[in-house]
């Protein structure tokens, strides 16, 4: 099921290096947030803990509180492994596993799970899941091709369809769209639109028009200065963000005066 | 008055030919030179097999016994038999053993290094597996010899007494030096520098993207291995245990160290004996009669098609799933 997420000053580094600074925020369940901001300003960063990716990079690590429906996920005996479970992501770029077919894909999660499974219930959950990523019309009768054959638009969307098969309870997507064409962005968008009725979703995102189209809430990351750390400058619903920020460096990012 | 640009005026002499001949000198000569290259490569393998037969062409002749399944090496006999089977033998089972000891290390340490190690230690180790790889084979031969034989007496007895009941394992001399269990296990050492460097080198330029697939999913690192490293990798493996099985099979001066040549099949390969066509050939090369050399040749020629056949058939291998490969990814 959905959850909500909620985070607790968080720092950010990467070894010595501080990316991100006193993040603090709330996402509501089955809700869509997006993170904008300029390059290096820590928003990719931020998402990545949600999850605890970040902590693949050697000498990554966080510092606070995230709360998984009132769960620290950062608890001293929590396995990152489970977190990733629980959590869903999507990268920048398409990532299908290229030696697998679409259906492997699909199942590459469940396979982890462990735990038997017959065919048949694979099959169905293969199928509901390239449905819910609004991928099956086009790949049902290939199944069995690999996955990296597929145009880059529905290789993004075999990706979602990989990440949802699991059922997590939240969606992470790191620019989902940015290595795509309008119309596989169009599609990325409608299909975001349909998730969030049972996932909760946090996207980050270059694309301002981008965020109004698709979120309820959008969070403007900035950075504090040359060679500081990034920081949260506002997070409000989407609508009164783009129309009447509270932050001047909000407005003068939204208004295209930088970034 | 602006002046306006007259409607005649003449093209700038310079303007590059859009017709014409497309083919520029460079890449003519380009063009000649690797396709050269090329065809020097394939003339090159044409002439050492024909080398190879008609080199052999007497000794088959003059040859009394079968020569894929007689044992015996007397060429030099009257009348000449002799043939191939022991070498065979030899030659595969000592590369079995080898083989079966070192992919499996040789991958995990490429993998230690590539994907566990932390990046210092990583780099440190491998430079040191590429330096073993250039060691002389001479090397590991006298290093095998006058201290890992001793060593692994110990090891082989126990071996026998608590698995003796397979017939592999038996020993009915009580002696345990100079086998084909100690020659593989030197090749083993030996191999295993060029099949970890070279599937070091694989595992490092598996995409990031993948391995992060993977980790998202909820893979814990031994299944992100599995998941994404060890299927974008095979092709690459399989050539590192291809390379490291040509060394093995290839491998003269070590074998003929270690070896006490005899000419005999024997299963039991903690025994001392056996054989191997490399090391027959350096064994035999310099007492040989015109006839025993002609022999010789031959079975040179069987490990030059035994090679080829199993480079090929690793060809085979990979070219079977290249679809899915990570090279169209």
């Amino acid at each position: 099921m959905a959850k909500r997420i909620d985070v607790n000053d968080l720092d950010i580094y990467y070894g010595s290096f501080k990316a991100v600074e006193g993040v603090s925020f709330s996402v509501e369940p089955c809700s869509v947030t997006a993170f904008i901001g300029p390059s290096g300003c820590g928003k990719s960063t931020v998402l990545r803990t949600l999850n605890r990716m970040h902590e693949v990079i050697p000498g990554a690590y966080a510092d606070g509180k995230v709360l998984l429906d009132g769960e620290d996920i950062y608890g001293s005996d929590v396995d990152p492994v489970n977190v990733r479970r629980t959590i869903g992501m999507v990268f920048q770029r398409p990532n299908p596993f290229p030696t697998m077919s679409i259906y492997e894909n699909v199942v590459a999660g469940l396979r982890l799970e462990g735990g038997k499974r017959s065919r048949a219930e694979l099959d169905d959950r293969v199928e509901s899941s390239l449905r819910g990523a609004n991928l099956w019309e086009e790949v049902k009768d290939r199944l069995n091709r690999p996955g990296s054959g597929l145009s880059g638009g529905q290789q993004q969307r075999l990706c979602i369809a990989r990440a949802i098969a699991v059922e997590p309870a939240v969606l992470l997507m790191d620019e989902p769209c940015s290595a795509l064409d309008p119309i596989s962005t169009q599609a990325i968008e409608d299909l975001i639109d349909e998730l969030k009725e049972r996932y909760t979703i946090v996207i980050v995102t270059h694309n301002m028009q981008q965020a109004a189209r698709v979120s309820d809430r959008t969070a403007f990351f900035n950075l504090a200065g040359v060679g500081k750390p990034g920081r949260l400058v506002e997070i409000n619903s989407t609508d009164v963000l783009f129309s009447t920020p509270s932050q001047q460096a909000t407005e003068d990012y939204i208004s295209g005066r930088f970034g | 008055m602006s002046t306006s640009v007259t409607p005649d005026a003449p093209a700038p002499a310079t303007a590059p030919a859009i017709q014409g001949a497309a083919v520029r000198r460079g890449d003519r000569t380009f063009l000649g030179l690797s396709r050269g290259a090329g065809i020097l490569i394939l003339v090159l393998m044409a002439a050492i097999a024909a080398f190879l037969i008609w080199k052999a062409i007497p000794s088959l002749q003059a040859n009394t016994a079968n020569f894929f399944t007689e044992t015996e090496w007397k060429p030099d006999a009257d009348p000449a038999f002799f043939g191939i089977a022991a070498l065979t033998f030899g030659t595969i089972m000592t590369s079995v053993i080898a083989m079966a000891l070192a992919v499996p290390v040789g991958i995990g340490i490429a993998l230690f290094i590539a994907h566990y190690a932390n990046r210092r230690l990583g780099a440190a180790l491998g430079f040191i597996t590429d330096l073993l790889a250039a060691v002389p084979s001479i090397i590991f031969g006298m290093w095998g010899l006058s201290f890992l034989m001793p060593q692994m007496q110990g090891f082989l007895e126990w071996l026998t007494t608590y698995f003796g009941w397979i017939p592999l394992f038996a020993n009915d001399l009580g002696i345990f030096t100079r086998s084909i269990m100690i020659a593989g296990v030197v090749l083993a050492i030996m191999v295993l520098p060029t099949v970890s460097a070279i599937s070091r080198e694989v595992f490092v330029q598996v995409p990031r993207e993948h391995i992060e697939a993977a980790l998202a999913l909820g893979a814990t690192r031994w299944e992100m291995v599995r998941m994404a490293i060890f299927p974008f990798a095979k092709p690459g493996m399989i050539s590192a245990s291809m390379l490291g099985l040509g060394r093995a099979l290839g491998e003269t001066i070590a074998v003929a160290l270690i070896l006490s040549a005899n000419y005999t099949i024997n299963w039991q390969i903690t025994e001392p004996g056996g054989n191997t066509f490399a090391a027959n050939i350096a064994l035999r090369w310099n007492e040989a009669g015109p006839i025993g050399l002609s022999a010789l040749v031959a079975s040179g020629l069987v490990l030059f098609v035994i090679t080829l056949v199993v480079n090929m058939a690793a060809r085979l291998i990979i070219a079977r799933r290249a679809e899915f490969s990570g090279a169209n990814g």
